[in-house]
């Protein structure tokens, strides 16, 4: 290819230009990591939770989420048998100290743990203007924090009240599924502190994880199935009066 | 914090500057619409007002962007909504659909109305003045009845796409909100709509006091038969208006879905003040009952020009209460429908009320400078209080 030098002068800026977006798509070395041959969710045991937070601390570790914002949070629920849509919930601190013994009596408690359920069909990547907020090809959305402009419009479009607004960073931030890790074939950092099991990575494209047996012998289901978002955070156990 | 909130929900995210942006654009569609009348739908009446409406419109649609960009997080990566827009996002095409109202509707229309005047103040003109209307002659300097016609039929064609692109304009506004069906609140098909006519509303309010406001200023009487007319259809795009907004709250108490108990409890308390005393009573059923005794009865030219003012001072509150409802409303209530929480609005923070009150002033500040630099009053004023009883 000949070039002259005023031809060279006009492709340098562009290659300037180019170079940056080279750089920044760079992925972070996982050389054994193929995003095509995966697709993530999260199966979830609400039998199992035990409320002791052990999650919301380790993610806040992992991921240094700011104080008095939560990637993930444990909720306790308490429904009694007249009051079935009117359950009393409690959150206190994301239970990041786990929850203090309830006061309340009859009907039954539980604790169900949430976070982004990296929807198929996600309303947050939908709204974003930028583009800054995208699905990966394994099935998990992130924010490119470099991009975002910070409008906010992803968090009133989340239903499940999954993202926050970094007060140091001023982008929107949420759950990666610990992106950094999976990558490199470990699991997230709340299901590998979970003391019960109650968390469980899944990777729906691979035949031999132990999800595929799990959906076809239990009855799982998906918060606010109604608002077809395409959650893939599988909820075993999810009473009704759950939002 | 009442009852049960998601964690991260305690916090507001949109704040009293997100309630300015609609009611800006609110009012630019509505001044916008109210030209057009006279422009495409031959209103005589409304001439009077027909230049004021525009300048409005401008003035208003040049700060309508700012309250966005301060509450941004990154406002100088805001550029990126016109150099990678997101093509499902609604927001991504606001940048569109500003700038082709601001450059291809409004800057050219107000540009061709007044070009014979440019150009006669470009030669008339001294010193910077006259470099300045020199400038904005674009090197124009034909004012024969030719070019005259030309000006009148392109204009009359933009006006044309105009309305479209002022309804758009809103309407767009509108769907922002009506289209997150995570909020129940906000998730209805209607908003488009009601948002639309109360634009109307607004932007014909701001003008009939704006057209008061300066013709007390210049010491100039008002052209009666004008002011009337322009209650006239702020009357009837009020009674649409009022229609489609009682028609969602119908529809919502009827329903009653799962997302009903939370919002009744919620406009019985944090927004019953915003809502039923400012939006509806004060702001609604109050210049609708005054405009519809200036429909009904045969008031003497000062009773009815107080009347207008009342009337008008109370829409803008009641449309301004209609957006805050919205927008703040919308996010006092959890998502899970079990909580609320409580909007601090600061003072001198960026996002607070300090900011906001500087942000409705400066259109007023504008206009000022834009009538100052175009003055939008016709040498030939029909006869004043021509329409006297």
């Amino acid at each position: 290819m000949n070039l002259s030098r005023r031809q060279l002068l006009y492709l340098l800026p562009a290659a300037a230009a180019a170079w940056e977006f080279v750089l920044a798509g760079t992925p972070e070395a996982a050389p054994t990591y193929h995003s095509a041959e995966h697709w993530w969710g999260m199966l979830l045991d609400v039998t199992k939770c035990i409320g002791c937070g052990g999650c919301v601390r380790a993610c806040a570790l992992e991921n240094d989420v700011p104080d008095g914002y939560f990637r993930t949070w444990v909720e306790r629920y308490h429904v009694d048998d007249f009051h079935i849509e009117s359950p009393v919930v409690d959150s206190p601190g994301g239970a990041k100290e786990g929850f203090p013994q309830s006061t309340l009596t009859g009907g039954k408690n539980f604790f169900v743990p949430k976070f982004c359920n990296h929807c198929v069909d996600s309303p947050c990547t939908q709204v974003c203007p930028v583009g800054a907020t995208f699905h990966t090809a394994d099935g998990v959305v992130l924010v490119d924090q470099n991009y975002c402009v910070g409008c906010r419009y992803c968090i009133q479009a989340c239903p499940y009240g999954c993202r926050y607004f970094h007060p140091t960073k001023n982008v929107a931030d949420k759950c990666t599924l610990c992106y950094h890790r999976i990558v490199k074939g470990l699991t997230t950092a709340c299901c590998e502190s979970c003391p019960t099991g109650a968390r469980q990575l899944a990777d729906l494209k691979d035949p031999k994880d132990p999800i595929h047996t799990f959906l076809k012998t239990h009855s799982v289901q998906v918060l606010k199935p109604h608002l077809a978002t395409g959650a893939k955070n599988f909820y075993n156990g999810l009473d009704g009066s759950v939002r | 914090m009442e009852g049960f909130m998601y964690p991260n929900e305690v916090e507001l995210q949109w704040s009293v500057l997100i309630v300015l942006y609609p009611f800006l654009t609110g009012l630019v569609a509505g001044a916008f619409i109210l030209a057009s009348l006279e422009r495409i739908f031959r209103v005589e009446a409304l001439k009077p007002t027909y230049r004021l409406a525009l300048l409005t419109a401008l003035a208003f649609l040049v700060v309508a962007p700012m309250p966005l960009q301060l509450h941004l997080g990154h406002p100088e990566r805001s550029l990126e909504m016109y150099l990678t827009p997101h093509r499902s996002s609604a927001m991504a095409m606001f940048g569109f659909v500003y700038l082709w109202y601001l450059m291809a509707v409004l800057l050219m229309e107000i540009w061709l109305d007044y070009r014979k005047d440019i150009v006669i103040l470009s030669r008339t003109a001294t010193g910077l003045k006259r470099l300045f209307y020199k400038a904005l002659a674009l090197g124009s300097t034909n004012t024969s009845p030719t070019s005259l016609y030309v000006d009148d039929r392109v204009g009359w064609v933009i006006t044309l796409i105009g309305i479209p692109s002022a309804f758009m304009l809103h309407g767009y506004v509108g769907f922002i909100f009506g289209s997150v069906k995570a909020n129940p609140w906000w998730s209805t098909p209607l908003m488009p709509v009601v948002f639309l006519f109360s634009a109307m509303v607004s932007g014909i309010a701001l003008v009939m006091l704006m057209y008061q406001l300066t013709s007390g200023l210049r010491e100039r009487a008002v052209d009666m038969q004008c002011l009337d007319t322009i209650a006239k259809y702020l009357f009837y795009t009020f009674i649409i208006d009022f229609t489609l907004e009682m028609l969602d709250l119908i529809h919502r108490i009827y329903e009653a879905d799962e997302s009903f108990r939370s919002l009744d409890f919620m406009v019985h308390t944090k927004l019953f003040l915003s809502q039923i005393v400012l939006q509806i009573f004060l702001g609604t059923v109050a210049p609708l009952a005054l405009l519809a005794v200036t429909q009904l009865v045969h008031l003497s030219i000062n009773t009815r020009k107080r009347i207008y003012i009342v009337a008008g001072v109370c829409t803008l509150i009641g449309i301004f209460a209609m957006r805050w409802n919205v927008v703040i409303g919308g996010q006092l209530f959890s998502k899970s429908f079990l909580g609320y929480t409580t909007y601090k609005m600061g003072f001198v923070t960026r996002e607070g009320l300090g900011p906001a009150i500087g942000l409705m002033i400066l259109p007023f500040v504008i206009l000022y400078v834009l009538i100052k630099l175009l003055p939008p009053w016709y040498k030939k004023l029909p006869a004043p209080d021509s329409a006297a009883d």
